[in-house]
C-alpha cells in the first residue's frame, strides 16, 4: 500500500507531512516514558528492525498466495503506541529513502496513514475492548485480534479519505471506498489472526514485555506459615521523573492550531471538498437541506458582516479553534476530576 | 554482522555523485522530487527532460542502465493499479483499440505513471550512490531529530541481524520437516514471529547495556561532521534547479 509520487497532489501531500512531522515530534516524546530515557534509541531501533523482519515473513494463505504482517497493531500492542508510530515510521522512512518503496513525497501521505492512524485505530480499540473484557491472558489476545482486524481498513478509509481531499485522478470516491476497504477487510482477518497469534505467543513466554498487557501482572504473594500474605511494596528505586511542565507543549500546540486556522487557511483551496464535489457531481446535494446552524455567525467558515473573505476565513478560523481548544479542555478537566475521585480506598483494594 | 556493511542497493564508485556530502544529496533528491510532482501533468515533454536529467546523473555516477531498470521494477504493484484507472475512472471516453477508456483516467494512469518512475528513479540513484553511514549523517545534518536518526541507524544496523536470524529459525524449521503450506500452519509462523520479537528486544536491551558501560548517555557523539563547501551545494542543487526550470516552462508553455 506505499503510495508512489503523483499519486496524491502536492497541497495535500505537503498537509500530510506536517500532520506526520507533528505526529513523530509527539511520539518522540511519548517513547521516552514508554521505554524509559535513554534506552528509547536501541530499543525502539531494534523493534524497527523486528518490524522491518516480520513483514518478510510470508504466511501460505492458499493455492499460491500468500500475505504479510502490516505490523502496525502488533507494534502498539506489544511496545506501546508511541513507540510504534516511531518504529513504524522509521521503516517507510527507510524503504522510502533506501528500497525506493513508497514516494519521497508521498512520505507523508504513507506515514499519516500506515504509521499514525492504524496504529493508533489499533491502540484505542485495543485499550477499549481490555478495559471492558475480564482482565485475562485471553480478552488481550481477543482485543489484539480485534484491534488489528480493525486498524487495516481504517487506513484503507483513511486512504480513501486522502485519495478524495489530493487525488490527481477522479475516480469515483464510491469505488474506490468500496474497493480499497473490501479487500483490506480482507487482509485486516489475516492481520488479525497473526496479530493474535504473535501476541499470545509473546504473552506465554515474556508477558511482562506486552505493553498492552501490564496490568495482568498479579502483586507477589508470599507463603507465611501457610498463608499466602501480600509481599510487602518494594521502595520504587528512585526514578528521575521527568515532570517536565506540559505548558509549553501546550502553548506551541495553541500557537500552530491558531496560526494555521487564521493565517494558512487563507490559502486553502477554495474548491470543494472531495466528499462535496461527488455530491455535487452525483446530484446528492440537492437533497440536501441547509444545514441547521446554517443561519449562525460562523456558518460555511466565515464570520457575518466581515465582508473580506479572507479576514472573516481567518477570523472563523481562530474562533473555531478557541471553541474547540475550550470544549476539549473541559472534557478532559471533568475526565481527569472522575479519574482522581476514583481512585478511593475501595477500588485500589481490589489489587491487580 | 559478519557481512559487508553495505548495503545490497549501494555501488561501490568514486564517481563526483558519490563524493557529494550526503546532505546536499538528499536535499537535492527531495527538491527534484518535489518540482516533478509539482509539474502539470499536460507538459508530457517536461517529463522526457526530467528523465534526461536523470540518466546525464546517472552516467556522471557510472550507475549501468540495467541496474536502474532492475530496480524500477519495486514500482510494479502501482503499475496495476494505473492501468486500471482508464476503465473506472468518469468524465468523457475515447476509442482506444476497441476499448471505451475514460481521459481523465488515462490522464492520471500518465500522471502515476511518469512521477511515480521519476521518484523511484531518483531514490534508487540516491541509494546508489550514498553509503548507509552517510545517510544518516546526512539526516542528520538536515535537523532531523537526533533520537530518530539513532533509532534509524540502529534499525538498519540489526535489521540484517534480525533478518538473519529469522532465516536461522526458517531452516531449523524446514530441517525439522516443517513446511507451512496453508492458514493451518500460522500457529507456528506466529509462534516465530513472536519468538523473533523476544530476541529483538532483548538484543536491544544487551545492545543498551553494551552501550550504557562505554558510557552512553542518550545521545551519540558525532565525529565526523560533514561539511559541504559552496561549489559542493551548487553541484548537488543544479539537478532540481534545471528540473525547476523546465517545471516553470512547463506551466507557462
Amino acid at each position: 500500500m506505499h503510495v508512489p509520487d503523483g499519486f496524491i497532489n502536492a497541497p495535500t501531500s505537503a498537509v500530510t507531512g506536517v500532520v506526520a512531522a507533528g505526529a513523530i515530534a509527539v511520539s518522540l516524546r511519548g517513547a521516552r516514558h514508554e521505554l524509559g530515557g535513554e534506552r528509547t534509541a536501541p530499543l525502539a531501533g531494534l523493534v524497527a528492525a523486528f518490524i522491518f523482519a516480520v513483514q518478510m515473513l510470508n504466511f501460505p494463505v492458499a493455492a499460491g498466495t500468500s500475505g504479510h504482517l502490516l505490523g502496525g497493531a502488533l507494534a502498539a500492542i506489544l511496545v506501546g503506541p508511541f513507540t510504534g508510530v516511531l518504529c513504524v515510521s522509521v521503516v517507510l522512512l527507510m524503504q522510502g529513502l533506501l528500497f525506493a518503496d513508497g514516494g519521497l513525497t508521498a512520505l507523508g501521505v504513507n506515514i499519516t496513514d500506515m504509521a499514525i492512524v492504524t496504529t493508533v485505530v489499533a491502540y484505542a480499540v485495543f485499550r477499549g475492548l481490555v478495559t471492558v473484557l475480564p482482565r485475562s491472558r485471553r480478552s488481550v489476545t481477543a482485543a489484539s485480534f480485534v484491534a488489528a482486524l480493525l486498524s487495516v481498513p481504517a487506513a484503507a478509509l483513511a486512504f480513501t479519505a486522502l485519495y478524495g481531499i489530493g487525488g490527481t485522478t477522479d475516480v469515483p470516491i464510491g469505488k474506490v471506498a468500496t474497493a480499497m476497504v473490501g479487500v483490506h477487510l480482507l487482509i485486516g482477518i489475516g492481520e488479525a489472526v497473526i496479530t493474535a497469534l504473535t501476541v499470545g505467543a509473546v504473552l506465554a513466554v515474556r508477558p511482562d514485555l506486552v505493553y498492552g498487557a501490564r496490568g495482568l501482572t498479579r502483586k507477589l504473594k508470599l507463603r507465611v506459615n501457610g498463608e499466602l500474605v501480600d509481599a510487602p511494596a518494594v521502595q520504587p528505586v528512585t526514578v528521575p521523573a521527568t515532570t517536565r511542565s506540559p505548558r509549553k507543549l501546550w502553548i506551541t500546540g495553541l500557537v500552530t492550531s491558531l496560526v494555521l486556522a487564521g493565517i494558512v487557511s487563507f490559502y486553502a483551496s477554495a474548491s470543494p471538498d472531495g466528499l462535496e464535489k461527488v455530491a455535487a457531481d452525483q446530484g446528492i446535494d440537492k437533497k440536501a437541506e441547509e444545514h441547521a446552524a446554517a443561519g449562525s455567525p460562523l456558518a460555511d467558515y466565515g464570520v457575518e458582516d466581515v465582508g473580506d473573505a479572507r479576514l472573516s476565513g481567518g477570523l472563523a478560523g481562530v474562533i473555531g479553534v478557541g471553541a474547540t481548544v475550550v470544549a476539549g479542555s473541559t472534557v478532559f478537566w471533568v475526565v481527569r476530576r472522575r479519574r482522581t475521585r476514583d481512585v478511593s480506598p475501595a477500588s485500589t483494594s481490589t489489587g491487580l | 554482522m559478519g557481512a559487508g556493511h553495505a548495503h545490497r542497493l549501494y555501488r561501490q564508485g568514486n564517481s563526483p555523485v558519490h563524493r557529494l556530502p550526503p546532505h546536499t544529496k538528499l536535499a537535492a533528491v527531495f527538491a527534484f522530487v518535489a518540482v516533478v510532482v509539482s509539474t502539470p501533468r499536460e507538459a508530457m515533454w517536461a517529463f522526457g527532460l526530467y528523465a534526461v536529467l536523470l540518466a546525464a546523473v546517472a552516467r556522471a555516477a557510472r550507475v549501468p542502465a540495467g541496474f536502474l531498470l532492475k530496480r524500477l521494477l519495486i514500482e510494479v504493484p502501482f503499475v496495476a493499479f494505473a492501468v486500471l484507472m482508464p476503465f473506472v475512472a468518469q468524465g468523457e471516453r475515447v476509442e482506444v483499440l476497441g476499448l471505451s477508456l475514460s481521459v481523465h483516467g488515462l490522464w492520471g494512469a500518465w500522471n502515476v505513471l511518469a512521477k511515480g518512475t521519476l521518484g523511484v528513479a531518483a531514490s534508487v540513484l540516491l541509494a546508489a550512490t550514498t553509503e548507509l553511514r552517510a545517510l544518516l549523517l546526512g539526516l542528520q545534518r538536515l535537523k532531523l531529530p537526533p533520537l530518530l536518526v539513532q533509532i534509524a541507524s540502529f534499525m538498519i544496523r540489526y535489521g540484517d541481524v534480525i533478518t538473519d536470524e529469522m532465516r536461522r529459525m526458517r531452516i531449523a524449521r524446514q530441517s525439522r520437516g516443517f513446511e507451512a503450506r496453508g492458514v493451518r500452519h500460522w500457529g507456528v509462523l506466529a509462534k516465530s514471529a513472536g519468538a523473533l520479537f523476544i530476541r529483538s528486544y532483548e538484543r536491544g536491551e544487551r545492545v543498551h547495556l553494551a552501550m550504557v558501560s562505554r558510557g552512553y548517555t542518550g545521545s551519540l557523539p558525532v565525529i565526523d561532521e560533514v561539511t559541504a563547501s559552496r561549489a559542493q551545494w551548487s553541484c548537488a542543487l543544479a539537478l532540481p534547479s534545471a528540473a525547476l526550470a523546465v517545471c516553470l516552462l512547463g506551466w507557462t508553455l
